[in-house]
């Protein structure tokens, strides 16, 4: 049962104190010219907590674009071979939006698959996650098609639920999120009534109907004309899949000199051409339709199979950031609809 | 709008043309994104697309839009220069394609290579004042300053290579990062590796780059990293006199010589 308090926003500056004087580090919403990435903060101020919706997900915060996994040395005919420094800082990832919290869980279930990943595990374990809630929603937001919502607490270990100018509800969900609560006591007070915060919360339309989905992309999987005839203005870059909050597809790189390197783990993306480049030559997905429609079907179909769940959350930021405006709650909506 | 969907009606119907690549109506109102109109019922989705993102032209080397036939592109004047560019560098035929092109509202057939170049010489490109002033603004920086500057740009790049995507000009069937026996360039998205992506890819396009500016507005990052090109492109044209994108048959002016150049080291 959740433990539910308020917070004011006058509350929230000795917060972020008691927070970093306990050693973690605040990673907030921050903008930059056009755009807005969790980086770390020192106080509220520095927080854009107007945004609707950061343009790079918290992901990297558990999952970087780049890390190493092992190093390896040459000594004579002896191979070394070394693991990496794992000790990320401890994390609170603060004004999180309830769909990338949401995300999280996805992350979880991906990377505790068999063999559990320990570089994300190490880091996931480090960090909580404080979301707020979505007093507002953009054209791209699509949550509540693929069943969840701007108040969900899925993924989160404390919920805030703007309640007036003036503070949020706080709902403390998980341990994680009551030690982080405990750092600062004195800045929460008693709870509000339910109703004063479900009035709040943006109002996003169901744009396609999710149940049944999965089995109904599976059919459309060899109806080529309309993978072809949505991906045609796809340009193939990675934009989608690097802005996701789910999306964990990733490359490994070996870097180094004939005597010594490293091996990394990089983002990579299902658009590019290489992706499924074998080394005979054949591409099995030479055609840029066949990885629009692998980008739709893993997330839609094969992730139920796999995972149990769908892997989007309807952040909608593939739609926001695409060159080429491959809306993806469209694409959806005419699938679902498609004869 | 009205000229362009009669004309893209008219090419269609003529099958003088397959698709029409042009503008629709896009997610985000003001923000129009690429069509391919094949059939005559769907040229009322065509709009006289200002603000696109994306330079058109990218789509006339994709494979599955030359699957599509011959088509007529729905062209700014910086979709028409990099018709000229790709002339000029071997990857368009002349009678390849049809121009419609919008300048001002205003729509003009341009049904071959001598068309366009008359056309875009009636039209030089300009850097709009905001990027002049940006470029100043960098180029009154000191060299360790403008360094340190470019690379705080970079070290946000995701490599998730939409510059490239969206680059008319990046037309390599693989691109030198993803050649990697051996690795030229790293893979990853480190410091180093994002710089030497970026240093690379503003090479390559030195002397080739139309300006059209689709690879910043790609960016997901807001990198703006067609000043990069900008600039080459400028100083190349106050040491040879050229400019790309203005003559359908050119010698790339870094890749040729001749004997009448003023440098004497070649003869």
């Amino acid at each position: 049962m959740a433990d539910a308090r308020t917070l004011r926003r006058e509350s929230l500056a000795r917060w972020f104190e008691a927070i970093r004087a306990a050693g973690r580090r605040i990673l907030a919403p921050r903008a930059r010219g056009d755009t807005t990435a969790f980086e770390e903060v020192t106080a509220p101020s520095e927080v854009a907590m107007d945004c609707v919706q950061t343009t790079l997900s918290p992901k990297a915060a558990v999952f970087p674009r780049c890390e190493e996994l092992l190093r390896y040395e040459r000594q004579g005919k002896d191979l070394r071979v070394t693991d990496p420094p794992l000790q990320p800082p401890e994390t609170v990832l603060f004004g999180v939006r309830p769909c990338d919290a949401a995300a999280m869980e996805v992350l979880d279930a991906v990377f505790s698959a068999d063999p559990p990943d320990r570089f994300f595990q190490t880091r996931r374990a480090r960090t909580t996650v404080i979301a707020i809630a979505c007093t507002q929603a953009d054209a791209a937001c699509f949550c509540t098609s693929v069943g969840l919502s701007p108040g969900s607490t899925l993924g989160s270990d404390i919920l805030l639920t703007p309640t007036d100018g003036a503070g949020f509800a706080a709902d403390v969900l998980t341990d994680k999120g009551r030690r982080i609560v405990e750092l600062c006591p004195e800045a929460f007070g008693p709870a509000v009534a339910a109703q004063e915060r479900r009035a709040v919360l943006a109002q996003v339309p169901v744009r396609f109907e999710l149940k049944g989905l999965s089995d109904r992309l599976a059919a459309l999987f060899d109806r080529e004309e309309l993978w072809v005839d949505q991906s045609l203005r796809c340009l193939g870059c990675g934009t989608c899949a690097f802005v996701c909050p789910v999306c964990a597809c990733f490359d490994i790189q070996d870097e180094g000199t004939g005597r010594s390197g490293a091996r990394l783990r990089c983002w990579d993306s299902c658009g590019f051409s290489l992706f499924t480049l074998h080394a005979s030559g054949h591409n099995p997905r030479h055609l840029q339709s066949q990885r629009w429609r692998q980008r739709v079907m893993h997330k839609f179909s094969y992730a139920v199979g796999r995972l149990g769940r769908i892997a989007c959350v309807g952040c909608g930021r593939c739609s926001r950031a695409c060159p080429a405006d491959m809306n993806l709650a469209d694409h959806l909506q005419a699938l679902a609809e498609a004869k | 709008m009205e000229a362009l969907r009669a004309k893209a009606r008219e090419l269609l119907e003529s099958r003088t043309v397959q698709v029409v690549v042009g503008h629709e109506q896009g997610s985000v109102p003001g923000r129009p994104r690429p069509v391919f109109v094949r059939k005559i019922e769907d040229v009322d989705r065509l709009v006289a697309g200002e603000g696109g993102t994306i330079n058109l032209a990218v789509y006339l080397l994709k494979p599955e839009v030359q699957a599509l036939g011959r088509p007529a592109l729905v062209a700014d004047p910086a979709a028409l220069r990099t018709v000229l560019q790709l002339a000029s560098e071997n990857q368009i035929r002349d009678g390849a394609l049809v121009a419609l092109a919008l300048d001002d509202g205003r729509l003009t057939e341009l049904k071959d290579l001598a068309a366009i170049e008359a056309f875009v010489a009636e039209r030089p490109a300009g850097l709009p004042a905001e990027d002049q002033q940006r470029i100043a603004e960098i180029e009154a920086m000191s060299r360790e300053d403008r360094w340190t500057w470019w690379l705080e740009q970079f070290s946000r790049c995701l490599k998730c290579y939409a510059c490239r995507a969206a680059c008319p000009m990046c037309y390599c069937p693989r691109c030198v990062v993803e050649c990697n026996q051996p690795q030229w360039v790293p893979a990853a998205a480190h410091p180093r590796g994002n710089l030497e992506w970026h240093l690379c890819r503003a090479m390559h396009l030195a002397g080739r780059c139309v300006g059209c500016g689709a690879c910043a507005r790609a960016c997901p990052v807001g990198i703006p990293l067609d000043l990069l090109t900008q600039v080459l492109a400028r100083q190349i044209e106050a040491d040879f006199g050229v400019r790309a994108g203005t003559r359908a048959k050119a010698d790339y002016v870094l890749a040729s010589f001749r004997t009448t150049d003023k440098e004497d080291f070649i003869r």
